[in-house]
């Protein structure tokens, strides 16, 4: 039961899906919107599980007063903060969740993906040494690509900018097409897998 | 006065993380607590607001669908997975999403991912760029092939192929560095003009 039911729900789901496709008709004509629907309620007690996850390691963490238990501090009560005043007061603009949001999480965030930048500039530097013809390539696409997007590369070259245009569009295009092709065929190969049975790793150890 | 206060928060916190950038210490260890934090929270409000409300709620008390119970339930399911002896029933809601994706990706991937793309691919050659774009896919995809071994002509093949696949990493390269450069740019902006209002 613990483990035939659930690959029975995983047939039955995928085998819908894959009809309501062929035949838009009754029953199966708005299964697949159905079941979306179904899936982002799903996804979003996934997201309540997480959240109960961190709640728990946190507050363990807490009461034991491991090392840095005062950051877990830090973080329910911005946990915390954020869940009274957005299901207390709603989220629209204007709210204190929003306020919060606009003041704490988009500089965060955006900070945090600022940071990278500089750790994008040394990866830079050990990738883009073009010892062999790929690393060349590799060096040669980035480098054209980059400046073509800022003014300093049409004064350096007028052609850069259509350089850049022209990889983006050929080449780029061509390696990319490539690879979604090879992820298209893999998806599909390991969806058959899921369905029929054959693949089980989602379900976990144990009986 | 609060929008004040805000910048001068968003101000402090930004240059708490930029701190990392010297090494780990306690006012990035902060940040960063707390941007975990307030992301999970502003999250679970969004998915509240924005999925549980509309798509369930609503249906089910307000417009007294009974067939919106199988989700409920199989969302409770998926909690149970915090109690570990009946952590297994959180295996039904899984076995729900991967099977459903699993269907419906296998054609949606099918379709757009291979279909459309080698039916784009397969044009006439009457320009340079359609022939680069041609020997570029059948190249790259001889690459992905592994069932035969990389050697003789199919391996010269498969090298053209990975000089193919290098152009397109690197012009994802350049555009993700593209992209982080303008983000720093953005905060440099918002701390020079915003905060100090050294720049106009």
């Amino acid at each position: 039961m613990k483990r035939q039911i659930p690959l029975i729900i995983t047939f039955i789901a995928g085998i819908v899906m894959i009809i309501q496709y062929f035949i838009p008709h009754e029953p199966f004509a708005g299964m697949q919107q159905l079941f979306n629907q179904w899936y982002l309620i799903i996804a979003a007690f996934a997201m309540i599980l997480g959240i109960g996850n961190l709640l728990k390691i946190h507050s363990g963490r807490i009461s034991r007063k491991t090392s840095g238990w005062g950051y877990s501090i830090v973080l329910l009560t911005g946990l915390t903060v954020m869940l009274i005043s957005g299901l207390g007061w709603g989220i629209e603009r204007g709210t204190f969740f929003f306020y919060l949001f606009w003041n704490l999480h988009i500089p965060m965030a955006s900070t945090m993906f600022a940071l990278l930048a500089f750790f994008v500039a040394s990866a830079s530097y050990r990738a883009f040494r073009a010892r062999t013809i790929e690393a060349t390539l590799l060096l040669i696409a980035a480098i054209v690509v980059m400046l073509s997007r800022v003014p300093l590369g049409g004064y350096i070259w007028s052609k850069i900018p259509f350089a850049g245009d022209w990889i983006m569009s050929y080449p780029n295009m061509a390696g990319q097409r490539a690879i979604m092709i090879g992820i298209a065929l893999g998806t599909v190969s390991t969806s058959l897998r899921i369905i029929l049975g054959i693949e089980r790793t989602y379900l976990g150890g144990g009986k | 006065m609060f929008e004040t206060i805000g910048i001068w928060i968003a101000a402090l916190l930004t240059l708490c993380i930029f701190s990392f950038l010297y090494k780990d210490n306690p006012f990035y260890k902060f940040a960063e607590h707390l941007f975990i934090g307030v992301s999970a929270g502003y999250w679970a409000c969004y998915y509240y607001h924005n999925v549980l409300q509309p798509n369930l709620f609503v249906p089910l008390f307000q417009e007294g669908r009974p067939i919106f119970i199988i989700p409920l339930v199989l969302g409770i399911m998926m909690l149970l997975h915090l109690v570990p002896k009946i952590s297994w029933i959180s295996r039904w809601p899984l076995a729900f999403i991967v099977g459903t994706y699993a269907g419906y990706y296998l054609i949606t991937y099918l379709q757009t991912n291979a279909l459309e793309q080698v039916t784009a691919t397969l044009v006439p050659l009457v320009t340079f760029s359609s022939v680069v774009l041609f020997v570029g896919v059948t190249t790259g995809l001889v690459y992905f092939f592994f069932s035969k071994e990389h050697k003789g002509t199919f391996g010269g093949i498969a090298k053209f192929g990975i000089w193919f696949l290098m152009i397109a990493f690197g012009a994802s390269f350049g555009y993700t560095v593209m992209a982080r450069i303008s983000l720093l740019i953005g905060r440099m902006t918002f701390l020079l003009k915003d905060w100090l209002h050294i720049i106009q």
